[in-house]
């Protein structure tokens, strides 16, 4: 079952940079789905619509449908103007290309969350610090100094901070936009086991930041041309046999 | 380099250059030296001849035999208790009203007046703001010449002070902390509270207090709405006339006859401790910020 269903999504951002043209894509539970292409393509866009991000951004327009399910089945359609945001942003999580910290305590980072939606009980917060940690691979780095700044933690431990943050409420869709790109090859490969195992419990949308991790953690892969959707296919075929000719120009590196 | 390639723009030679480079860092040194030297040279000379005429007594007892003995310490409480109701005036308005424009006005024609209202203000002169306490607070809101309607002149004049450097504060912190604190599903003002206002407290501490240091020092705003000539006790109420030091050391230098030297320069050192002293202390808390900041 697709969690996410994209109708006709059109957007455009007021100094006209990156919009979006008629995207239609279903995106399935449980699979990691990549958002691949050149830049200005869209896809940071297409991520920050899903979970209405761009609320902050200068965007003029947008039309179209983009339809979230719950695990009953129920559907809402995000761009609802009348739709809880906060509510939203709880059930679809987002880590960001720099590792973002907030100027807290690791401890505090992933606390954060819970604290604005109002949870003050000690033990489910410490319980949901620990989930979280163990989930994105850096509780035992970290269990001895969870009170220290996040700042202190290195690049691609920060990173993982931020993804661990995204799980502390347990979100249903996780969104990443280029979670790697400033990290070192072991800090990468950390990440991206570590999405290997979360797929199982969430839904993962990844912008990545290179052709080559598109192809290496894809389940399904969508690659996007200028504001276009031009493929959407499963991992599988999109690398090795893809039905676009501009998809496989772009594959072999013959553009981008 | 090989002498066959040749070069199609022209340098002039490294001893010309040199010369230049020597010549500007030497005005530049030179102007940054005489600067300090006039500061030095005006502090010095308060702290030398000031510092004699320090004594307990004069600090803390009463001015008598016309000002021409004793010491300043209503004017020491008077200046004290106007810094204090300015900042009871201006602090929450200003703070209030840079946490709007930072993160809640959109960019449009009314802010731009806003914005241009308050560097206005921030340019009047200290004396219009004096009439026009006068005019407003001590005559037609007939609070009379008292604490109250200085507090509220010096708060006026106070206000563009605080609202610019507060509000600069607030936009020093990363937009991107803004869009991770929205995206885990915080609302905007969760945001500002927990983690904007903390990140920019320091900064705006340092505005507030550069913003009362002002209302510290300056005579004009208090001539016509709190100041009294000569009041050798202290004040009872917020409607009560008061000393307060920059006016004092004006009437002691200009309007009474025969004023011993002493005096005049121990009120501008006391005077001058006391708006460096908050000086140094909106530095210190800058720099210790600064150096703890996590961005």
């Amino acid at each position: 079952m697709d969690k996410i269903l994209i109708e006709h999504l059109f957007l455009n951002y007021s100094d006209g940079t990156e919009s979006l043209r008629d995207i239609n894509l279903g995106i399935p539970a449980y699979a990691i789905t990549v958002l691949f292409g050149p830049a200005g393509g869209g896809k940071s866009t297409l991520l920050r619509t899903i979970n209405r991000l761009n609320d902050l951004a200068d965007v003029t327009a947008v039309s179209g449908r983009v339809m979230l399910a719950d695990q009953a089945g129920a559907v809402v359609d995000v761009l609802d103007h009348h739709l809880d945001v906060i509510a939203l942003r709880r059930r679809v999580g987002m880590v960001f290309a720099r590792p973002i910290v907030l100027p807290l305590s690791i401890r505090g980072n992933l606390t954060y969350s819970l604290e604005v939606a109002g949870e003050r009980d000690k033990t489910r917060l410490e319980a949901a610090v620990e989930r979280s940690l163990t989930q994105a691979a850096l509780w035992d780095e970290v269990k001895d100094r969870l009170d220290d700044p996040a700042v202190a933690l290195s690049g691609g431990q920060q990173q993982r901070l931020c993804l661990a943050r995204s799980l502390v409420l347990e979100p249903e869709v996780i969104l990443l936009d280029e979670p790697t790109s400033g990290l070192d090859p072991i800090s990468t490969t950390k990440v991206e086991a570590t999405l290997q195992e979360l797929k199982k419990r969430y839904t993962i949308v990844l912008v990545p930041h290179s052709v080559q991790q598109a192809a290496r953690t894809a389940d399904y892969a969508a690659f996007f041309l200028q504001g276009e959707l031009v493929e959407f296919s499963p991992g599988k075929t999109i690398f090795t046999a893809p039905r676009d000719k501009r998809t496989e120009d772009y594959v072999e590196g013959r553009f981008g | 380099m090989s002498p066959k390639v040749k070069r199609n723009f022209k340098t002039k030679p490294i001893i010309t250059r040199n010369l230049v480079q020597l010549l500007g860092f030497g005005a530049l040194s030179g102007i940054t030296l005489l600067t300090m030297f006039l500061i030095f040279l005006l502090v010095g000379v308060i702290i030398v001849r000031g510092a004699s005429a320090i004594t307990f007594d004069f600090i803390f007892g009463y001015p008598s035999n016309g000002m021409k003995a004793g010491g300043i310490w209503p004017a020491i409480v008077g200046t004290i208790y106007l810094i204090l109701g300015s900042a009871i005036f201006s602090v929450p308005l200003g703070i209030g009203a840079s946490i709007y424009l930072s993160e809640y006005a959109p960019d449009n024609r009314l802010t731009q007046i806003i914005r241009i209202a308050i560097i206005t203000l921030a340019g009047i002169p200290s004396v219009v703001y004096g009439l026009f306490g006068l005019g407003l607070f001590v005559l037609y809101m007939n609070m009379g010449t008292s604490i109250l309607a200085g507090s509220l002149t010096l708060a006026i004049m106070n206000l563009p002070v605080i609202i610019s450097t507060t509000e600069e504060a607030m936009r020093s912190v990363p937009q991107a902390f803004r869009v991770v604190s929205i995206s885990l599903g915080a609302t905007h003002w969760q945001t500002i509270r927990r983690i904007i206002l903390p990140q920019a407290l320091p900064g705006m501490i340092t505005g507030v207090i550069l913003g009362l240091e002002r209302a510290a020092g300056e005579t004009a705003p208090i001539l016509f709405t709190a100041a009294a000539f000569y009041l050798p006790r202290l004040p009872h109420s917020p409607f009560d006339q008061t000393m307060a030091l920059p006016y004092h050391l004006y009437v002691i230098s200009t309007q009474v006859p025969g004023m011993p030297q002493e005096i005049q320069y121990g009120t501008a050192f006391v005077l001058l401790v006391l708006v460096l002293g908050m000086n140094l202390a909106a530095t210190v808390i800058r720099s210790r910020a600064r150096a703890r900041r996590q961005w």
